[in-house]
């Protein structure tokens, strides 16, 4: 699905960014904290009220859509969401069927097949009836993206999804996003995985300052400018890619 | 599938479940209508039924017929309305505001009910069962206004929220005592105040016309809101991204939980800690997904608060123990439980 947004804004938050996420791309978001990555990928998701500028799927309007329309299409996983309730693995990821079920049309075998090819794709088969309040920071992340693969989104938005992750799991993810056929939009931290993106933005104070190619985009010179660290680009004699290795910057005199 | 095969997929499953329901609460209607000061015959109850409701021709004693029929069986089918809807009240709080300890009664609600009936009641605005529902419902629905807004305003977390259903509670519970001092002469005080604390003695027939179809309301409501209220499980904000339409599933369910809450408040007083103590106890039992907590809370609130009316009734021989005391006195330790639990899940 190709996700369009224009001028979009949220109070001062995010300003006046306008860029095309093309079908089937993985794109990645990064930027300082606080420089409105995950309020631009709610906006993409249609999740924050009051916004200003347009977001466009597949050329239609998101607000010709109606909620349950936009979550058939988009699946987001949020930083931070956590409940006190005692769901189990299982039940969590079946939250997921919500926008496709009704009460003439309830959870089938059909969503039950759904789920549990959720679930094997993050490498949670074992565990689906463990309750949620004894899961570690980097299996509930696995469980909110199975929860989003449930979904078959056309598109899936993820905000910091390596977090709390452990580095198997780090690359299982990412190599698993970069292989589903939907588009991905998602804000990282760690510049190097970013490389692995298809096209990179670079957030600052709310605007989206470049936007390109990962090779493009990551230049010693933005690097310094946005993220403050001095970047040493390095080859890996394998395969020929670019690493970077980070230092801090030198003080000025 | 076509419409029909799906709802008969539907019900079929349920239906062993829905029947099970249905005896359980049938036996607790019975022992609520037979056990009392004057215990009745299990005979009577066939044959006054069978007078009432199908005209047949039976020789009745006329004073028990008639504390069956006009006393016991209103009474036990109100407490049976007032304890599904407070526990499905208690349900569908929790679960929007994500709260253990929400609850209409701790939330203000049930004060702010109370206000607003007696302000009709005294002040002598509208009159009859409508007026006074109308205005505990205007009092429910200013409490709840009020105290979600001093929870956003002291910041929104888990226990500003209790902190200002407790200010809202006192408040509306002030300003009911404040009317009755004003207005009440030592006579309709002394019923007030009995009535406030939860009371079903005074409860007749059209008290049951208008409890059961409010409560049966609010219950389909809530069952067909069952995924909407999974859904909150992780926030408002993982609600709208799963394709709920937020505002409105919100405005809708505390709109029921409102009305439901305000016609029982007028009917019957403020009764404390089913709506909290009864879904906690359910979960318990049928785990955390909607789908079986809403009608199962339903169940349980009804034979547990009709379990408390029998014991209102009986515990102190020739006394009535205004239901409210019997619910806090087994509700307080159960409250104290899930603080419990609480605090070793978090
Ligand atoms: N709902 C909100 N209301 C006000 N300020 C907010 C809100 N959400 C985020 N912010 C602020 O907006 C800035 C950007 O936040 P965010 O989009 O989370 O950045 P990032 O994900 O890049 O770290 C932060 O300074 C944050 O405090
Ligand atoms: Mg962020």
């Amino acid at each position: 699905m190709k996700i369009e947004a224009r001028d979009l804004g949220w109070r001062n938050i995010v300003r006046g960014v306008s860029c095309e996420i093309r079908p089937g791309e993985t794109f990645g978001l990064i930027g300082p904290n606080g420089s409105g990555k995950s309020t631009l990928l709610k906006l993409l998701a249609g999740l924050m009220p009051r916004a200003a500028g347009e977001v466009r799927l597949d050329d239609v309007p998101l607000g010709q859509l109606t909620r349950r329309q936009v979550a058939q299409r988009i699946a987001m996983v949020e930083q931070f969401a956590d409940t006190g309730e005692a769901l189990s693995v299982r039940d969590a990821v079946e939250l997921g069927r919500t926008p496709w079920l009704s009460p003439l049309s309830p959870f089938g075998p059909e969503d039950t097949r759904i789920v549990d090819e959720a679930l094997a794709a993050v490498d949670m088969t074992g565990m689906t009836k463990r309750p949620w309040s004894t899961l570690s920071g980097g299996e509930r992340q696995r469980i909110h993206i199975a929860r989003a693969l449930a979904q078959q989104p056309r598109a899936l938005i993820l905000d910091e999804p390596t977090n709390h992750l452990d580095i198997h799991h780090q690359l299982a993810l990412l190599g698993l996003v970069a292989a589903l056929p939907v588009t991905v939009v998602m804000a990282l931290h760690d510049l190097n995985q970013a490389m692995m993106c298809d096209r990179l933005g670079v957030m600052s104070e709310g605007r989206m300052v470049a936007c390109g190619a990962p090779s493009d985009v990551l230049t010693p010179d933005t690097l310094g400018r946005i993220f403050r660290v001095r970047a040493m680009p390095m080859t890996d004699p394998e395969d020929g890619s670019t690493l970077f290795r980070f230092l801090p910057m030198e003080e000025p005199r | 599938m076509t419409r029909r095969a799906a709802l008969v997929a539907l019900t079929l499953p349920v239906l062993p479940r829905v029947g099970l329901g249905a005896v359980l609460l049938a036996l607790a209607v019975l022992a609520g209508v037979i056990v009392g000061e004057t215990a009745l015959p299990l005979r009577l109850v066939g044959d006054v039924l069978a007078v009432k409701l199908w005209g047949a021709e039976r020789a009745l004693d006329p004073i028990d017929a008639g504390i069956l029929w006009s006393y016991r069986l209103p009474r036990t089918l109100v407490a049976a309305a007032c304890g599904a809807g407070l526990a499905l009240s208690g349900v569908v709080l929790q679960a929007l505001v994500r709260n253990a300890l929400a609850d209409p009664y701790l939330l203000g609600v049930s004060a702010g009910a109370g206000a607003g009936a007696v302000s009709v009641a005294l002040l002598g605005i509208g009159g009859g069962a409508i007026g006074l529902s109308a205005g505990a419902f205007g009092g429910a629905t200013a409490a709840f206004v009020l105290v979600a807004l001093l929870a956003r305003a002291a910041g929104g977390g888990p226990a500003q929220l209790v902190l200002a259903g407790i200010a809202g509670s006192q408040l509306f519970n002030a300003l009911t005592s404040f009317l009755i001092a004003k207005s009440a002469n030592a006579e309709q005080a002394r019923g007030l105040m009995f009535w406030l604390l939860g009371n079903l003695s005074g409860v007749r027939w059209p008290d049951v016309t208008m409890a059961l179809p409010v409560v049966g309301a609010g219950f389909l409501v809530c069952l067909a809101h069952v995924r909407p209220l999974d859904a909150f499980s992780f926030g408002s904000g993982a609600a709208a991204a799963l394709g709920i339409a937020v505002r409105r599933v919100q405005l809708v369910l505390i709109a029921a939980v409102t009305l439901m809450t305000a016609t029982l408040v007028s009917l019957v007083g403020s009764i404390g800690f089913v709506g909290l103590v009864i879904p906690h106890a359910v979960r318990l039992l049928v785990g955390p997904r909607h789908a079986r907590l809403v009608p199962a809370s339903a169940l349980a609130g009804a034979i547990f608060l009709i379990a408390a009316d029998i014991a209102s009734r009986v515990l102190i021989p020739g006394q009535v123990v205004p239901i409210g005391v019997v619910t806090a006195l087994v509700g307080a330790p159960g409250f104290a439980l899930i603080l419990i639990r609480n605090r070793r899940r978090a």
